[in-house]
């Protein structure tokens, strides 16, 4: 029975046209890290771009001067597959917690997890926790992790509530934020409290091909357990009560959900650092586009917060001659206007 | 199929608000539920709707605990429909009543006409076809309030509960929601608040206080001066009309002694 029902959607003009539209997004995103790979000090063809990864993908065996295909391949293309994947997971987190909390302000940091982050990276570079066995990485996982988990307790205690998560999460943050301000405050030097608050504002620079391969398959998974989901964030427009007698399992789709956007968050905040505006605002600009129906948001989400953010390292890459600025920098000063400019169109629009 | 309710106690903390209520829907009828504030009316319609398990009792659908039936199920048999659901989404009408096929849908069974179908037919039971692409925050209070229905009609539902349907809505709007409901195929359990459209509306009208189920049967038999008095703390007369239906006549000057 179920052979004939995939055959059924499968052969459907709407899946065709479903498949042929997440292609051309596809093929649009590849196109875009192309770009971003031959864009930088020093300015490389996309032909050039295109050929080294023909090289390393299949031998194609193109002549390919070594130093470029070594910016390329070791440095700008994981960098930039990395910001794709952290601006997708971000966004699509941003989206699913704006829907089930029913907060438009929500964000992926609400659950205390860049707080949490912040005060394990911290804990590893001021006060060498771990004695050297703990990578920054590891150490602000380990963090936001922590701080998931002290929040979710909190709110589970408070009563369930949306407004409990939303309270939890600012009291957890706010907790661990203090956390962080302490040890800077009596430990750090000059030097390490610069570095921490680059660090905090996010920072790609150190990207390589290992995080791509943490990075990429979180974000895909966590795409494709939100998706999984679509219809019943749909069922949550009209609140949680709504959303049960529509038969939807509201706790299950909770827990699995939140702790979805948790996990795919707190892998990015690790790798990359806390990247502010992504996770609230792309989805925004999503709705705009394709109206609230999920099933369309969290893939354009994705998509748009991927786009954005592989641009917006781009930029922070050659804007200021010499010096890489932290992307959460650029986010912010780019995204804010043009978010501004979408809420006044928007305004004309109705 | 049935809608029972056996032995129902449902607390919120540490306070009981559902005591022991036994209850059974017939089908077809209209089903007031009436009693002043405070009496259990919303938390019975979610225990009823299968949203809240309860914590004693057994809530039976089709004789058959509600538990067991998983919600999906619950939610093609059950329309629920409660008292304040709002959005700042930017949904249209259509889109809202498009909810209503949640329970029907997954991976392996999509959207389909079929489905397109039963939310036109939705919105036409309701006289909304012609706002059905007007946006969810342009709509007034009586617009909403007919989505709603519409969208729980459009679960295909053999039950239909409605939570004080008619608040926030002019006289007119009120009975003519009222009368909708009254002509759809379905059958009907509402918490009112009017205690005259009970009357007017009901078939039969379950009456509660202070979590208890006092009363249920006919309009004529659960509207008396005694149970107006007794259970809502208001003097007030009924007048019988020649074909059985009763208006309920309130007096000012409200008991003194309703403290007592």
């Amino acid at each position: 029975m179920i052979g004939p029902m995939i055959g059924n959607i499968i052969s459907s003009p709407v899946f065709i046209k479903r498949i042929s539209v997440a292609f051309a997004a596809l093929m649009l995103l590849a196109a875009v890290l192309a770009v971003a790979a031959s864009v930088g000090e020093t300015a490389i063809p996309v032909g050039t771009v295109i050929d080294t990864i023909a090289n390393h993908l299949w031998d194609a065996g193109h002549p390919v001067d070594a130093i470029d295909a070594g910016i390329i391949w070791n440095y700008r293309l994981s960098r930039a597959i990395v910001a794709a994947s952290c601006g997708a997971a971000l966004a699509v987190s941003g989206a699913v917690l704006q829907a089930l909390l029913r907060n438009s302000l929500a964000d992926p940091y609400l659950l205390g997890i860049s707080a949490g982050a912040s005060t394990g990276a911290v804990s590893i570079v001021i006060l060498g926790l771990g004695a050297g066995m703990l990578s920054l990485s590891l150490g602000a996982f380990i963090g936001a992790v922590a701080a998931f988990a002290f929040v979710t307790v909190l709110a589970l205690q408070a009563g369930r509530g949306t407004g409990a998560i939303i309270l939890a999460g600012i009291a957890g943050s706010q907790m661990f934020n203090a956390l962080t301000s302490f040890i800077v405050t009596k430990s750090a030097s000059a030097e390490q409290a610069r570095g921490i608050m680059f660090w905090l504002l996010g920072n790609l620079s150190g990207v390589r091909w290992p995080d791509v391969w943490l990075a990429l398959p979180v974000a895909i998974a966590g795409l494709v357990v939100c998706l999984w989901h679509a219809r019943a964030l749909d069922a949550f427009t009209f609140g949680r009560e709504s959303a049960a007698s529509l038969g939807v399992p509201v706790r299950r789709v909770y827990a699995v959900l939140i702790a979805a956007a948790a996990m795919m968050t707190a892998v990015m905040v690790s790798i990359v650092g806390a990247i502010g505006f992504v996770g609230l605002v792309i989805p925004h600009a999503a709705r705009f586009f394709v109206g609230t129906r999920h099933g369309l948001v969290l893939p354009l989400s994705a998509l748009i917060g991927a786009l954005f953010l592989v641009c917006a390292d781009v930029i922070s890459r050659v804007i200021v001659p010499g010096q890489v600025l932290p992307i959460g920098v650029i986010t912010a000063l780019v995204g804010a206007p043009a978010f501004a400019l979408i809420l006044c169109h928007g305004r004309i629009l109705r | 199929m049935t809608l029972e309710l056996c032995d129902i106690v449902w607390s919120a903390g540490f306070r009981k608000i559902i005591k022991n209520v036994s209850l059974r829907v017939k089908p077809g009828e209209f089903l007031g539920l009436i009693g002043p504030n405070g009496s259990g009316k919303t938390s019975l319609m979610s225990v009823l709707a299968g949203i809240r398990p309860p914590d004693q009792g057994r809530a039976m659908l089709a004789g058959q605990d509600m538990k067991k039936h998983g919600r999906r199920k619950l939610a093609r048999q059950i329309g629920f429909v409660e008292q304040q659901a709002d959005t700042t989404d930017r949904l249209t009408a259509r889109e809202a009543v498009a909810l209503g096929r949640t329970p029907y849908l997954s991976m392996l069974s999509p959207w389909s006409e079929r489905d397109d179908a039963i939310v036109e037919r939705a919105l036409g039971d309701v006289d909304m076809t012609h706002l059905a692409d007007r946006f969810w925050h342009t709509l007034s209070g009586g617009e909403k309030q007919r989505v709603h229905i519409a969208r729980a009609l459009a679960q295909e539902p053999k039950f239909l509960l409605l939570d004080e349907p008619t608040n926030h809505l002019d006289i007119r709007h009120q009975l003519g929601l009222l009368e909708l409901v009254r002509e759809l195929p379905v059958t009907v359990v509402a918490a009112l608040h009017d205690l005259n459209h009970a009357a007017m509306y009901c078939d039969r009208i379950a009456m509660m206080r202070d979590g208890e189920l006092v009363g249920i049967g006919s309009p004529a038999d659960i509207l008396t001066s005694e149970n107006l008095r007794d259970v809502f703390g208001v003097d007030a007369t009924i007048e019988h009309g020649p074909n059985g239906e009763c208006t309920v006549r309130y007096h000012t000057g409200m008991k003194k002694d309703r403290a007592a």
